[in-house]
């Protein structure tokens, strides 16, 4: 991690592909350079004042020059804006079947857990060739999780979540870096990604306290916190059903955040908005752990009634 | 009329005009003036203040971060250190200072007129300006702005324990003289143009300054916009970007970044005109491709409000969104790249002069064309992903800024400056100094690509021990740039009463700013020229020779 280079590790599978363009763009520039600047050294030196070089009939323009070079700019702009999009496109899109890890930046931490329920701070512990999504929010200012060994970066943002992934393809330890200026200490906001081999990366979650999974601690809150108590077919309060609501086709995380602190936002039909506000009476990562368990009883069919 | 350049001069060499627009010498003079060259000189002056203690601000950065821990100042004071460096050398230098110094003095003389289409309003802009600065100054005395020049919410509304409302006041009033001085440069050249002198015939630098000044008019309302809200929020708590409060943090920075991208193009249009008015000159050419180098400085000036959302690809904004802006990223490219081939199309068959003007003018293009190509990695969306808030972008936009606008400002300024003063600088001095800071700026800036693709991020105190060679390298190159900076600023100073008198066209420019004596009258001409040719009527086949001073 710590040792002098002059180009970052390729530790993931998308810094192949965002290396590829890189290039490509280092070597359409050095042509560009090479076509402006080596006729300006040979105008200088040959048309220098006083030298013999024949200056007769000078043109001041031509239109299928001027079109020719216009065309040929916005031509190559087109292909390079392609293959950008197409890349940018798979990082931005998450791929199914990731480990799911979530990941809570504050003033000037990473707090991070597990699915299984382990926690780490500034440190996140990931298999290698395994594909691990962030979901990612902020419980104070605007951060960003900038992984430069992998090629991604995601802003952290208080009040929404974002999405993060990657795939590493060597295992080592490479530099976490907060990206977005978060105040007094952003460049201590800082840490490490660890990529094991598969079974190390097993010991390492067994390792340490037994942890209560992310479901299984969101299924706590779900009873301690009353949410049971109206959200239940037999409860005497009108309240919705929320198995099987994860499936449905709308922005769920989103849409369950804002539920949680603001249930006037968006009110099921047929529903009287009752619910009271926990806004300030749970922690983000509480907050994540509810909406995980509510998306794995997502999978259950809505009870009868 | 023009007539041929070189016959004038000739005739008129070597005098130095008694009766000038400087011939009062009193304070009431300067503080009342409505003569827009000399307010063009207090504009000089002010921006040079705010210049000086923003590049001390910057040299307390570059040596703090010669180690990777910190050693010089605490986290808090290097955070005050980049915002002051920021806020101050765009909003108080580079935005006001080609339009304002150069802008102010030369442009009524270029179009023929005895002023600007408001005087008094262009003093009044001074005056707003300074006031925006005292307020800047105000909030940096008592203890500092820690937000970054971009004032990111909801750290700036919320979190931030600093001066920012005054700060934010300090650059909104300022934007009022934006506004102001980018209103009369419209009306001014739709108003007062010589008899003869149709749109087509305009000097580029002139079609510059109107690219900029709409979009002066039209971006830097929305900038005062956006601060009045984060001081709304800030101080009465209204909910608007902090998502506490039920706002959107994100909202911020569309709102921010639809005037910063145009305001960017503020800063580098007028330098491309300042480079054509150069490159035609010291190689006796007509410029290459006219229309379409004027036309390219309206289509930056247009497309360059549709570009903002490339600052926010990684801001969680929609893929498509993203796609959009890229695309049209892209094609704001392709009229600067247009310029730069034209500009070196315009060398062929010249007969090029290497005065340091030209130095500074092919300086830019230099650093220009690599400024502009790395802005290709930043538009290509995967590649910004990467890049996007690191080193990378700190230099990329360095060689806009610096390498670009400041060399064309400097550049423009030892053109203008025999017109300006009257007096030659030392020509040995200048071509010294151009070279070093050509030399110290690369220095400075080009490894901070390196850094920036290595993934170190921008505003970070503290850094990883493996980029410290780096930093050190763009230390060095700093102290380098300094001494460029600072070789000019002793010499103008020297020159202004010592300099070699410089006669009224010591370039033999065909520009109308040179039919005039040096330094001018205070109504620029003493009858109205009238201009019956187009523009840059050089010829590269007689050889002349340039009043150069020696040293």
């Amino acid at each position: 991690m710590d040792q002098f280079r002059l180009f970052p590790p390729q530790a993931s599978t998308s810094s192949h592909e965002v290396d590829a363009l890189f290039f490509a763009l280092t070597l359409i520039s050095l042509f560009f350079m090479a076509v402006i600047f080596l006729p300006i050294i040979f105008f200088s030196v040959k048309y220098r004042r006083g030298s013999s070089a024949n200056r007769s009939n000078p043109t001041s323009g031509s239109f299928w020059v001027e079109s020719g070079w216009t065309l040929g700019a916005v031509i190559l702009s087109l292909g390079l804006f392609a293959w950008g999009a197409v890349v940018y496109f798979r990082i931005e899109r998450r791929p199914s079947n990731a480990i799911d890890v979530q990941v809570v930046g504050k003033q000037w931490m990473w707090k991070i857990q597990h699915a299984e329920g382990k926690r780490e701070i500034n440190e996140l512990h990931v298999p290698v060739n395994r594909t691990v999504a962030l979901t990612m929010t902020s419980q104070d200012v605007i951060h960003s999780f900038f992984v430069p060994a992998f090629r991604v970066k995601q802003d952290v943002i208080p009040g929404r979540y974002t999405g993060e992934w990657f795939k590493a393809t060597r295992t080592g330890e490479y530099h976490i870096f907060c990206a977005q200026y978060c105040g007094t200490q952003h460049s201590s906001m800082i840490g490490r990604v660890v990529v094991m081999e598969p079974r190390a990366y097993e010991e390492w979650l067994k390792s340490g306290e037994p942890t209560e999974s992310i479901v299984l601690a969101g299924q706590r809150l779900f009873h301690d916190r009353g949410c049971s108590g109206c959200h239940a077919p037999n409860s005497q309060f009108h309240a919705p059903l929320l198995q099987g609501l994860y499936r449905k086709p709308v922005p769920l995380s989103e849409y369950l955040r804002d539920s949680i602190l603001q249930p006037g936002k968006q009110i099921s039909a047929g529903y009287q908005n009752i619910m009271p506000s926990f806004a300030g009476h749970l922690s983000e990562e509480e907050i994540m752990e509810l909406i995980a368990y509510l998306k794995a009883i997502g999978n259950q069919p809505p009870p009868s009634p | 009329m023009i007539r041929d350049a070189t016959e004038i001069d000739i005739k008129t060499r070597g005098e130095f005009a008694r009766d000038n627009y400087l011939s009062e010498h009193t304070v009431r003079s300067w503080l009342l003036t409505t003569d827009h060259k000399r307010i063009g000189l207090l504009y000089l002056g002010t921006i040079l203040i705010f210049f000086l203690i923003a590049s001390v601000a910057a040299a307390l950065m570059r040596i703090e971060l010669l180690t990777p821990q910190p050693k010089l100042v605490t986290s808090e004071t290097y955070n005050k250190l980049f915002t002051i460096h920021g806020v101050l050398m765009v909003w108080f230098f580079l935005i006001p200072s080609i339009p304002t110094v150069l802008g102010n003095f030369v442009l009524p003389m270029m179009i023929g007129a005895r002023d600007v289409a408001f005087p008094r309003l262009n003093l009044m802009s001074w005056y707003i300006f300074v006031a925006g600065g005292a307020l800047a100054l105000w909030s940096l005395i008592h203890g500092g702005v820690d937000t970054g020049w971009t004032f990111y919410t909801p750290y700036s509304t919320t979190y931030a324990n600093s001066h920012v409302i005054s700060m934010a006041a300090g650059v909104f009033v300022a934007g009022f003289s934006t506004i102001v001085t980018g209103m009369n440069f419209m009306v001014t050249t739709h108003k007062m143009r010589a008899p003869g002198l149709t749109w087509f015939r305009l000097p580029l630098f002139v079609w510059s300054l109107y690219a900029t000044s709409l979009i002066m008019v039209l971006a830097t309302p929305v900038l005062a916009i956006t601060l009045a809200l984060i001081s709304v929020e800030r101080f009465w708590g209204v909910g608007i970007f902090d998502p506490k409060l039920g706002g959107d943090p994100v909202l911020f920075q569309h709102l921010f970044w639809f005037y910063s991208h145009p305001a960017v193009y503020i800063m580098i249009l007028p330098g491309m005109g300042v480079i054509s008015e150069l490159i035609t000159c010291f190689s006796r050419k007509r410029i290459f491709g006219y229309a379409w180098v004027g036309c390219a400085s309206m289509a930056i000036a247009i497309l360059g409000f549709l570009v903002w959302g490339h600052h926010m690809f990684v801001s969680s904004q929609s893929v498509y969104a993203g796609m959009i802006f890229s695309i049209l990223s892209f094609l704001v490219a392709v009229p600067s790249g247009i310029k730069v081939f034209n500009w070196t199309a315009t060398l062929r068959k010249g007969a090029i002069h290497f005065a340091t003007p030209m130095l500074y003018a092919l300086g830019f293009i230099g650093l220009f064309t690599i400024g502009g190509l790395t802005g290709l990695f930043l538009a290509a969306l995967a590649v910004d992903v990467h890049v996007h808030d690191t080193y990378f972008v700190i230099a990329h936009f360095h060689y806009i800024m610096v390498g670009g606008m400041v060399m064309a400002f400097m550049g423009g300024l030892h053109y203008w400056w025999p017109k300006i003063s009257g007096r030659l600088y030392p020509e040995f001095a200048g071509k010294l100094a151009a070279m070093i800071t050509f030399i110290g700026f690369n220095l400075t800036f080009f490894p901070q690509f390196i850094l920036g693709y290595l993934g170190q991020p921008r505003r970070y105190h503290v850094y990883p021990p493996e980029f410290q060679i780096f930093h050190v390298l763009s230390t060095a190159g700093a102290s380098i740039l300094g001494i460029g900076y600072l070789m000019p600023l002793i010499y103008f100073i020297w020159a202004w009463r010592h300099g070699r008198v410089a006669g009224p066209n010591p370039w033999r420019a065909t520009g109308l700013e040179w039919q005039t004596t040096s330094p001018p009258p205070k109504h620029n001409f003493k009858e109205t020229p009238i201009v019956t040719a187009p523009p840059y009527m050089y010829s590269a086949e007689k050889d002349v020779d340039l009043n150069l001073a020696s040293i």
